[in-house]
């Protein structure tokens, strides 16, 4: 009791009335789109519509789902794609920043060469993209000729269309993630640096045993952003291959779209959605759970 | 210069050029005739300078009004943006109210379940407001912005509590300290945000595709795309590329004026 008054009295009236006045208008919109449609879209997973009338059906969508094919084989791709570009694009943007974190000349010309395919939208890459895929007369099929290597159908083949795909998402990705670590980079000591300059320590040594553990934090933020977006860039679908051939370049996200607006299915766009969230979820806590408790800060 | 080093140089030179290669060629495929894009031998040579591609392109999408569209729902979104997440970043950097860890976790919700992810049911939202096919419907998705947030109060977490107690001693009230003291020294976490801000919604395209229904209210992306759909014979290189590079060309152009800033106005957020 007395802890709780003390609690309270750290307090001012007119101070909290102030924080939340300041936090209303965000509050507000976050509610409205964000808070509310997670709780709305967990409660219609629970409901079969049919001709416009619903009715409960507990958990008989869930299952449905968990037993569809084609749920599966979609979640394989993201979940594939995932463990592939993460750490792929993490790894890259680190040696990127870590190799354009100086003042020599040109430098910043190869930084706007890693940073710029960020800024263009994926609608964009993708226009661009399918024509470096395409068979024969495609860049990339041009380039390998020249090597006397006949490429396979790069969106076409379904063993080689998810491949194509993270290509793609890797180029696109390393470039946004270095911002991130160039500007780890620069908040690194310095004497941390000179001491082991002295001492003579060897570069790959001063990496692992310097520069990986100090930028973990700046590593963690990355780690999250990018296994959200893997879960989140699905727009270039829409150009490249509308999820085909057969399911095989199909993704979660991309997936909802289709099952909400092509087969106007409510129930099971609710239950992928939710499916979709619990992921995320799932994810974020690992990685703050994790590798936060890890993290010397 | 050490051997790793030079070692290192090269291979950051021949990676960024690799990176190039797809903008190079897309410029290059933009500004060949029609009917010389698919014989030609070499992918990179200009053949002969033509801007017939772009014509065609602009002749065939309405280009005006979705470079207007786009523009009024980026600007609309950025200047909500501002406001909102300078209010929060404030309430959430220097003052001390019940349940601030609790709104922060609320707040941390949004990082990781961005409104991409919830385009069914604010689909339905959106019905239910009866919004569908308007800009704004587009817009308020956006209109609150956790990571705004978090850059911001990360930003004013720095600035020196005296110069706070300063300006209340000298009688200013709680938004004339923040527009004198916090907004100005602020600055380069402002134009980090608003660059990846309208970069991120010139971009932004599933959610448009699904809420709009018209010319007048669709932006640049989705425009684009319905274009590129109708046209995927090998014929149609060049005006897809030609429009694809008008839409990107304002991007690449802010950022090549901005990227000195840029650069360093992230290294000065100190996003950790």
């Amino acid at each position: 009791m007395i802890r709780m008054r003390q609690l309270l009295r750290g307090y001012s009236w007119k101070e909290n009335m102030l924080a939340y006045m300041l936090l209303l208008p965000s509050l507000v919109f976050l509610a409205a789109f964000t808070i509310y449609p997670i709780i709305k879209v967990v409660d219609w997973s629970f409901y079969e519509s049919a001709m416009g009338i619903k009715h409960y059906v507990g958990i008989k969508l869930y299952e449905r789902v968990l037993h569809d094919d084609v749920f599966l084989k979609v979640l394989r791709n993201n979940l594939l794609l995932a463990i592939v570009t993460v750490p792929v694009s993490v790894l890259l943007a680190l040696y990127m920043a870590i190799w354009v974190n100086n003042k020599l000349r040109g430098t910043s010309l190869i930084r706007a060469a890693f940073f710029y395919p960020t800024l263009i939208p994926m609608i964009a890459i993708a226009n661009i993209w399918l024509f470096i895929y395409t068979p024969d007369y495609g860049l990339l099929d041009k380039f390998l000729r020249l090597l006397g290597i006949d490429g396979p159908n790069w969106l076409g083949d379904p063993s080689w269309v998810l491949v194509s795909m993270m290509g793609m998402l890797i180029w696109k990705e390393a470039g946004y993630f270095m911002i991130f670590y160039l500007a780890g980079l620069q908040s690194l000591p310095k004497e941390v640096y000179e001491a082991a300059e002295i001492d003579g320590v060897k570069p790959l040594r001063k990496f692992a045993s310097i520069t990986f553990p100090l930028i973990m934090p700046t590593t963690l933020f990355v780690l999250v952003i990018a296994t959200t977006n893997s879960f989140k860039l699905v727009d270039h679908i829409y150009i490249m291959t509308k999820g085909g051939p057969n399911n095989a370049s199909n993704l979660l996200l991309f997936h909802i779209y289709e099952t909400a607006f092509s087969f106007w299915d409510m129930g099971t766009a609710s239950v992928l959605t939710v499916i979709l969230l619990a992921i995320l979820l799932v994810v974020s806590i690992l990685y703050y759970g994790i590798l936060d408790k890890r993290i010397h800060y | 210069m050490a051997a790793h080093r030079i070692v290192n140089r090269i291979g950051t030179v021949v990676l960024a050029v690799l990176f190039f290669v797809p903008l190079l060629w897309a410029a290059i495929t933009s500004i060949t005739p029609s009917e010389e894009i698919l014989t030609r031998v070499n992918p990179f040579a200009v053949v002969k300078l033509s801007f017939g591609n772009y014509v065609e392109a602009w002749k065939t999408i309405p280009f005006p009004i979705y470079y207007r569209n786009t523009i009024i729902i980026v600007g609309g979104i950025l200047a909500a943006q501002l406001v909102t997440m300078t209010l929060a970043a404030y309430a959430f950097a220097r003052l001390r109210f019940i349940g601030k860890s609790a709104l922060f976790i609320l707040f941390l919700v949004q990082i990781m379940i961005p409104p991409e992810i919830l385009i069914f049911p604010n689909y339905t939202i959106m019905k239910e407001l009866d919004l569908i096919n308007t800009k704004l419907a587009i817009m308020i998705p956006y209109w609150a912005t956790s990571f705004g947030i978090f850059l911001l109060r990360q930003m004013f977490k720095q600035i020196p509590y005296e110069l706070d107690e300063a300006s209340k001693v000298d009688g200013c009230r709680w938004w004339q300290t923040l527009w004198h003291v916090y907004l100005p020294s602020a600055r380069p976490t402002y134009v980090a945000f608003a660059l990846i801000s309208i970069s991120t919604h010139w971009s932004n395209f599933m959610w448009p595709l699904i809420v709009t229904d018209s010319v007048a209210n669709r932006p640049l992306t989705v425009g684009i795309a319905i274009f590129a759909q109708s046209s995927e014979t090998g014929a149609q290189w060049g005006p897809v590329t030609a429009a694809t590079l008008l839409v990107i060309l304002p991007l690449l152009a802010a950022f090549f004026f901005f990227q000195r800033q840029f650069v360093q106005s992230f290294m000065h957020a100190g996003i950790k």
